[in-house]
């Protein structure tokens, strides 16, 4: 355990830059793949098909491919992040924001037709019916998929460390180089940093599903 | 599809209102696209020299590239068999009237979907071969990969094997049979039949996975473009590294698009079939499909 | 065999070709390859990692991938190339191995030491440098070159870095777990450091402008200037001694002693030149240096 106590600035610093990439990347991710399941349902084809091709995309190229791209693809083309950290919050958003859309698309999706139609049938709008029947409804059945993704975002952020973010999963592998003969130490205190996001965000989710949950 | 009924059938005004945003969306696009071919054609990465060098045998790139999707087909070929087999026999255990067996499955699933895949991928790595387990890179990322995608198979077989008709169970009780027989004799069967779409969607994911095999030093598809930038780096300068990670991105798409086209057929025909009437719904929760994490279900 | 086959593909491909030949292919059928050759009927001490190599009749050797010069994976052979590749040619050789017979795998700065305490690796030749904290885990035959820590910068150095301390607020990029890495944390902490596992995105980051210089050992830094001269160039002021050895498991004296005898064999009879000559050598246009003397601590 001595160890522990001589690298306590490194995990700390390293867990911290976990959690802040986490969070960043995770409300940048929120508002794009709001805008992104908000154009995959309007009545307007291109953006329709925009964001069709956006999330089939992202959805079937690896996060790493991404992170490749961005960290030393574009620079070909003159585009360029200020920094390492950055880098890697737009990979994670950019990644993310598909599946974002994709859980709030089955959230809207998973709204009875019924609700729909009643709405129109009472005389309400696109907007009204959208805005006042099913998004309010939306909401609920989309909390637990959209705290999933939150959590496999946070467990997403571990592949920065291959692109000079020093994240917990860097940390790991620098403390098991010089530590080889700890490495379960090493390694049980890297999966704490993990699971101090990861669980209470789990149990919270949990909580939060059960409080607005839909009896049907 | 609900979103259809979510606006009318559009009227005069309406359509004149959609055709405007169908214009400017459509023009914000090729703006878009413009702007990037543009700023391609400024850097000379268009030139037909540069993307050549990705079809001309001469140079070794296609061969490369192809033996790289080998590597990654061979990973996540190898990976989805364990990690079914496994998958299926944790969803048992779980579904177990015995605690003794039903609780340390659940902590095995949970843990296992718990930890980042890479920090997974690296304890094959690094740890089981101080205490005697034979490691290479290729069996680090396999084995990373089945602990993973097996955690995640058990969640999605038990939800399947739940999803069996209750009559089911209880005609093949009625009987006569012992609790073994129902499950791999009748309960089983069916859910794997019901499953096989997802089972094919989680491949789609298993191979995005094996991208991470980089890390580890397997010299997968990702790899393998990240050494040809390498070597053409030092031959030639930079001018194949845009040309080369797009290839990889590409390959991947076009591989797991076909995957999932391949899932969608299976489920139509499953759909067809009368036995499984209820076919599965062939979406993965987003945060599997996200892949390398995906979430705790927090029910050990 | 093999050429055969790609004269078919040539011919298959021959009306095509034309229209997509590019200045990758037409370099890549210049290649020339000549290896060392395996020493037959060699005899070992029963029991000793010798006789267990040459039984097996392959060998497991780490080595860098990333490393123009040192090693350097050729994707159009599948197989590392550079001197620390020959390296390991030549041990195998005395070990009754031949050079297709050997088992290369990639090891990064990271997990040098794991892979040999782990036993993935029977030895790494892999611009490891002896140092006594290493000492401690693994033990190190050689050294069999010497290089210095230096800086990369862009061409034209326009932050005008002289030498390390002139680092002190800039970003420098170096490789996890190396010692250069390791170096600049210790004594020149005002350095901002940021680490990647390989050394290749190092030279991509400083390219790109996302960092101002890259440090590590002058051998590694020349062939990334190498291969790219328009962009990067080399201070030329080394500040440190790296002593290159090869790492093997700790406590096998034997085996050390060999490889020992081998590497001095090596520097006698020329091989060892002709090695870098081959390599190195042809990146720097530098004749080869006198070889080191081996250090039997």
């Amino acid at each position: 355990m001595q160890f522990l106590s001589d690298n306590s600035d490194l995990l700390w610093s390293a867990f911290l830059t976990t959690l802040s990439l986490a969070v960043v990347s995770g409300l940048c991710a929120l508002v794009l793949g709001t805008l992104l399941a908000g154009m995959r349902v309007s009545p307007v084809p291109p953006l329709r098909g925009l964001a069709t091709f956006y999330v089939e995309v992202f959805r079937n190229t690896p996060l790493t491919v991404v992170f490749f791209f961005l960290a030393f693809g574009i620079v070909q083309i003159d585009l360029q992040f200020p920094s390492r950290f950055l880098t890697a919050v737009a990979a994670l958003s950019l990644y993310t924001a598909a599946f974002v859309c994709e859980a709030l698309r089955s959230g809207i999706n998973s709204v009875p037709p019924g609700q729909a139609e009643a709405a129109r049938a009472l005389g309400l709008t696109f907007g009204q019916s959208l805005r006042q029947v099913v998004l309010p409804q939306a909401f609920r059945t989309v909390v637990p998929p959209l705290g999933n993704v939150w959590i496999a975002l946070a467990k997403n952020t571990s592949i920065a460390a291959g692109f000079a973010v020093t994240d917990l999963t860097a940390a790991l592998q620098r403390l098991a180089n010089a530590n080889a003969d700890q490495l379960l130490a090493v390694f049980a205190a890297v999966v704490a940093g993990y699971l101090v996001i990861t669980l209470p965000s789990a149990w919270l989710i949990r909580v939060v599903e059960n409080r607005v949950a839909i009896v049907r | 599809m609900s979103t259809s009924v979510l606006f009318d059938v559009p009227g005069p005004r309406a359509r004149r209102r959609q055709l405007v945003g169908t214009v400017v969306g459509g023009l914000v696009v090729a703006a878009l696209v413009g702007l990037a071919l543009w700023r391609l054609a400024a850097n000379g990465q268009l030139e037909p020299d540069r993307w050549a060098v990705l079809f001309d045998p001469a140079s070794g790139v296609p061969q490369a590239l192809w033996e790289g999707l080998l590597n990654t087909l061979a990973v996540a070929a190898v990976g989805m068999v364990l990690a079914t087999v496994l998958g299926a026999l944790l969803a048992v255990g779980r579904l177990s009237d015995h605690a003794w067996v039903r609780i340390p499955v659940g902590v095995v699933i949970e843990l296992f979907r718990a930890v980042p895949l890479l920090i997974l991928i690296l304890f094959c790595l690094l740890f089981l071969p101080t205490v005697g387990v034979p490691m290479t890179a290729f069996r680090a990322l396999v084995l990373g990969l089945t602990l993973y995608n097996m955690a995640v198979l058990a969640e999605i077989f038990r939800a399947g094997i739940l999803s069996v008709d209750r009559g089911q169970r209880e005609a093949a009780f009625a009987l006569g049979m012992r609790k073994t027989q129902v499950m791999t004799l009748v309960l089983l069967p069916q859910a794997v039949r019901r499953m096989l779409p997802v089972l094919v969607a989680q491949l789609v994911v298993l191979l995005k996975d094996s991208s991470l095999g980089f890390i580890v030093g397997y010299v997968e598809l990702l790899r393998t473009a990240r050494s040809l930038v390498e070597f053409f780096n030092f031959s030639f300068g930079s001018q194949y590294t845009f040309q080369l990670y797009v290839a990889a991105g590409l390959i991947y798409i076009v591989v797991n698009v076909a995957l999932s086209q391949v899932a969608r057929s299976v489920e139509k025909r499953t759909r067809r079939s009368a036995k499984a009437a209820a076919a599965a719904d062939v979406e993965l929760p987003a945060d599997v499909q996200m892949g390398g994490g995906g979430a705790p279900t927090g029910q050990a | 065999m093999r050429s055969t086959r790609r004269l078919a593909a040539f011919a298959a491909l021959g009306l095509t070709l034309a229209a997509c030949s590019s200045e990758a292919g037409n370099q890549a059928a210049e290649e020339s390859s000549s290896a060392p050759t395996a020493a037959e009927d060699v005899e070992f001490d029963a029991g000793t990692t010798m006789a267990e190599l040459n039984e097996a009749g392959t060998i497991t050797v780490g080595t860098k991938y990333d490393q123009p010069g040192f090693g350097l994976l050729n994707p159009q052979s599948g197989q590392p190339e550079g001197f620390d590749v020959e390296i390991a040619k030549i041990i195998a050789g005395e070990l009754g191995i031949a050079p297709e017979d050997i088992e290369f795998t990639e090891t990064v700065s990271a997990n040098r030491e794991p892979f040999i305490q782990n036993g993935q690796v029977d030895i790494v030749v892999a611009t490891y440098t002896i140092n006594d904290a290493r000492k401690q885990v693994v033990d190190f035959a050689g050294p069999y070159y010497v290089a210095g820590q230096d800086i990369m910068v862009a061409a034209g150095n326009p932050e005008g870095i002289e030498g390390p301390d002139d680092l002190a607020g800039k970003t420098v990029c170096s490789v996890e777990g190396s010692t250069p890495a390791q170096n600049i944390r210790d004594n020149y902490p005002e350095a901002q450091l940021v680490t990647y596992d390989v050394y290749s995105k190092c030279a991509d980051d400083l390219a790109n402008g996302n960092v101002q210089a890259v440090t590590t050992d002058n051998v590694i830094l020349t062939g990334l200037v190498a291969g790219n001269p328009e962009g990067f160039e080399l201070v030329g002021n080394p500040f440190t001694e790296e002593p290159y050895g090869i790492g093997l498991e700790l406590g096998d004296t034997e085996f050390r002693d060999f490889i020992n005898d081998v590497l001095e064999e090596s520097f006698e009879d020329g091989r060892w030149a002709d090695a870098w000559d081959r390599t190195a050598g042809s990146i720097t246009g530098e004749e080869a240096p006198e070889p080191p003397s081996v250090d039997r601590y």
